[in-house]
């Protein structure tokens, strides 16, 4: 991967027209970042974000490879195309980042996210939030007389619209994971 | 078989596998250990700092004037607190410094106990890297692992935290060769398909300007010879940024002089006007750029830098090479020639002719007066006295700073250590003092403002005790002139707090710490109390009592374009807009 995603040789982008061609239309982007797994390494990736100014959409970082010590974090951040390629090359400066992948750009990428949902009711609304949840291949973890706690997988979108459709049926509280991603094929 | 040690011992090994025979520090409770060590042995000189901000500029003004990395040792707590300054300062000039802080033992990190700071979390966004020790297996490592990281890629400060029981402890003492360095191996060849498209720029370019920053520096002497070379065999003008001061010789054909917010009238205009901009090793930092939108309008752009990040970051370039500076200059100066030296001899030639009218403004130009020393003319006869010698200058930061980039000329890199980036008042002094300990048979000048000085003069106490014979040159204006000049511009004149009522003796001041101690205040007696200064073998404080309402021109406006600049007095009324005036 090349650290920057600069046309070789482009000439159209000169600096006199420099606000106007520095877009400024917001892009969302899922960044797949590998780190040593070392005390400290969150707090440097996050750090970069807060101190110069950077969206964090959603974070999650485990580790991924026990014997390498690597973790890998992904991160999900909006922001003008020029400001996407200053967080990536940022992210690259740090010592222990091993890669950064913009999986937005690179072909594509599924990405999963997992919630827990209690929802609170009884009678119509709590049958019609089973239904609904059936729909949504959400799965019942817990249960009360008075409440559930589902469990959802899916993309973002589709944990907001479950949210969003429980809301009315008692929602109580969510907990979601972040989004881990990975890039299509191979 | 490896060696063991405890961890006291190994930072001294340690420092010594990686070259270092000098370190600038202050003990405290959580260092006793090292300094313990560092007591028993020859190999490593030790210098007393009287403040630990002290230690890292003294640092940076060795690094900076050697080549090498600057090393640091200070205790836990307040010591490593007191360093900040000088690892962010180290930061934005990409200056290689290891700093070694104690810490109390790792059984006691979180319980707030004596001397106790989050040394690593508090210097996380002010170095390239740093490490908490807590293994004294893993000691020697890091430090081999912290050089390789300070001085590698874009240069930087790193701090390693070394708690009190990882120096007491003994472990396996890993030998430099045998150190993981990490992945951290940053690309130093740039891309030939774009070091080519830049040598067809080169050939085809009517107004072509080479832009040269601190990176040069950084890359090593040899990367100004082959800048040199390149240079004098296309004809191109070359302009500098502060940072990059002495790589190309201000004796030398080509030199345009300084650019930026205080640069040259002729450089900026180049600058404005080129249309091809050759950016090595330097980072469109504000100061160079003034209003973004209206910067070198009509250039095609190339910018060499080893530090990705640095690319596209405010200023869209055509051409990025991600690279060093050395590496990517011999392939110019390869590809250039294979190609059969090419440039366009005669849109050079008028081109040269078009900055050779700017040039005629002189924008350099005062009147000299005949009653108080004006501070251009203290420099320029500091410049006429010293010329011909192993000179190295330092700055404190303010109006004297660019006097002192303006009026000096430096023919070789590694000559002159500013703050430039942070802009560290007190950076001067120490720094002085690392110079001079890396050269002690060099002339060693501190070009400082009385404002600045007073911020590290406590350092004075370092030059004596060591009979480092650094001069403090003071332009004393009583005033703290570039906040003055922009409060003059800028505020209505009204002067907030921006003098100071008491100021000391500074010849007392230079007795009671045992060095000499000069006052000048008649512009006839300038030159002999230089040359008093010079002849002097130790420490000097020399007064300088200047103008005290001279304001430093050329000057580009905040908020406004290169070709918006401002000459002198009579140019300076309503110059700054309502928009400008909230740009520093």
């Amino acid at each position: 991967m090349s650290p920057l995603n600069i046309k070789k040789g482009s000439t159209k982008h000169s600096a006199y027209n420099l606000r106007p061609t520095f877009s400024d239309v917001q892009e969302t982007h899922t960044l797949a970042v590998l780190v040593d797994n070392e005390p400290g390494v969150l707090a440097r990736v996050i750090g970069l974000f807060s101190g110069r100014g950077y969206n964090i959409e959603s974070l999650t970082v485990a580790e991924v490879d026990h014997l390498g010590h690597t973790s890998r974090i992904t991160i999900v951040t909006t922001g003008t195309p020029q400001v996407i390629e200053q967080i990536k090359a940022q992210l690259g400066r740090i010592v222990p980042v091993h890669e950064v992948h913009d999986l937005t750009v690179e072909g594509g990428s599924v990405e999963r996210e997992l919630a827990l949902i209690k929802v609170e009711g009884a009678g119509d609304k709590r049958v019609e939030a089973l239904r609904l949840a059936d729909i949504f291949r959400a799965q019942v973890v817990d249960s009360t007389l008075e409440s559930f706690v589902f469990q959802i997988t899916g993309t973002p979108e589709k944990v907001d619209a479950f949210v969003d459709l429980m809301r009315p049926l008692g929602l109580v509280e969510v907990a979601r994971t972040g989004v881990a991603a990975l890039s299509r094929g191979l | 078989m490896t060696r063991q040690m405890t961890g006291a011992k190994m930072v001294v090994q340690a420092l010594k596998d990686q070259g270092v025979d000098t370190v600038f520090g202050y003990p405290g409770g959580a260092v006793l250990p090292i300094y313990d060590e560092i007591f028993q042995q020859n190999g490593i000189r030790h210098y007393l700092v009287r403040h630990e901000q002290g230690a890292v500029h003294a640092a940076e003004g060795y690094a900076r004037a050697t080549g090498k990395p600057g090393v640091v040792l200070v205790t836990s707590g307040p010591g490593a607190t007191n360093a900040v300054t000088g690892l962010t300062d180290a930061l934005m000039d990409s200056i290689p410094i290891v700093v070694l802080t104690g810490q109390v033992p790792t059984f006691m990190i979180g319980s707030d106990a004596f001397q106790e700071a989050d040394t690593v979390g508090i210097t996380r966004p002010c170095t390239k890297h740093n490490w908490l020790v807590k293994d004294t297996d893993t000691l020697s490592g890091i430090i081999h692992e912290a050089f390789h990281v300070a001085t590698s890629g874009r240069p930087g400060p790193v701090l390693i935290d070394i708690p009190k029981d990882v120096q007491f402890a003994s472990g396996a003492y890993t030998e430099k060769a045998k150190a993981s360095v990490s992945h951290y191996q940053p690309q130093v060849k740039g891309d030939m398909e774009t070091i080519t498209q830049l040598v067809e720029a080169i050939e085809t370019a009517e107004r072509p300007v080479f832009y040269t920053g601190g990176g040069v520096v950084n890359s090593g002497p040899g990367a100004s010879q082959l800048l040199r070379e390149l240079v004098d065999a296309t004809g191109i003008p070359i302009t500098s940024t502060l940072m990059g001061l002495g790589c190309y010789p201000a004796s030398g054909k080509n030199w345009l002089g300084m650019l930026g917010m205080h640069g040259l009238y002729e450089a900026n205009l180049a600058m404005h006007g080129c249309d091809l901009m050759i950016n090595v090793g330097a980072r469109f930092d504000d100061r160079i750029t003034g209003r973004l939108d209206a910067f070198s309008p009509k250039s095609r752009k190339a910018h060499i830098d080893i530090d990705p990040s640095s690319i596209n970051k405010v200023i869209r370039v055509d051409m990025p090479i991600i690279g060093d500076v050395g590496h990517v200059l011999e392939d110019v100066l390869k590809v250039w020639k294979a190609r059969g030296r090419k440039v366009n001899r005669e849109a050079i030639q008028k081109w040269w002719a078009r900055i050779e009218e700017w040039r005629k403004v002189d924008c350099l130009k005062y009147k000299p007066s005949g009653k108080t020393i004006r501070p251009q003319h203290a420099l320029d006869r500091l410049e006429a006295l010293t010329k011909g010698r192993d000179r190295y200058i330092c700055t404190e930061v303010g109006q004297h700073q660019m006097w002192a980039a303006q009026y000096l000329g430096f023919e070789d890199p590694n000559r002159w250590m500013t703050s430039g980036g942070l802009g560290t008042m007190g950076y001067g002094t120490p720094a002085s003092i690392g110079v001079q300990v890396a050269h002690p048979d060099a002339l060693v000048i501190n070009v400082a403002g009385e404002a600045s000085w007073l911020m590290n003069m406590q350092e004075m106490g370092t030059a004596v005790q060591y009979r480092l014979p650094v001069k403090q040159f003071i332009l004393n204006n009583e005033r703290l002139g570039m906040v003055r000049q922009w409060q003059e511009l800028l505020h209505g004149e009204r002067y907030s707090h921006s003098w100071s009522e008491a100021l000391p003796d500074f010849v007392k001041l230079a007795e009671a710490f045992g060095c000499k101690g000069i006052l000048c205040s008649d512009p006839a007696d300038l030159d002999d109390a230089i040359m008093e200064m010079l002849d002097y073998d130790g420490p000097v404080i020399f007064d300088c009592l200047v103008e005290k309402h001279e304001n430093c021109f050329p000057m580009i406006p905040s908020g406004e374009p290169h070709n918006k600049m401002l000459l002198g007095e009579a140019s300076t009324k309503d110059a700054i807009g309502s928009k400008g005036a909230v740009m520093v």
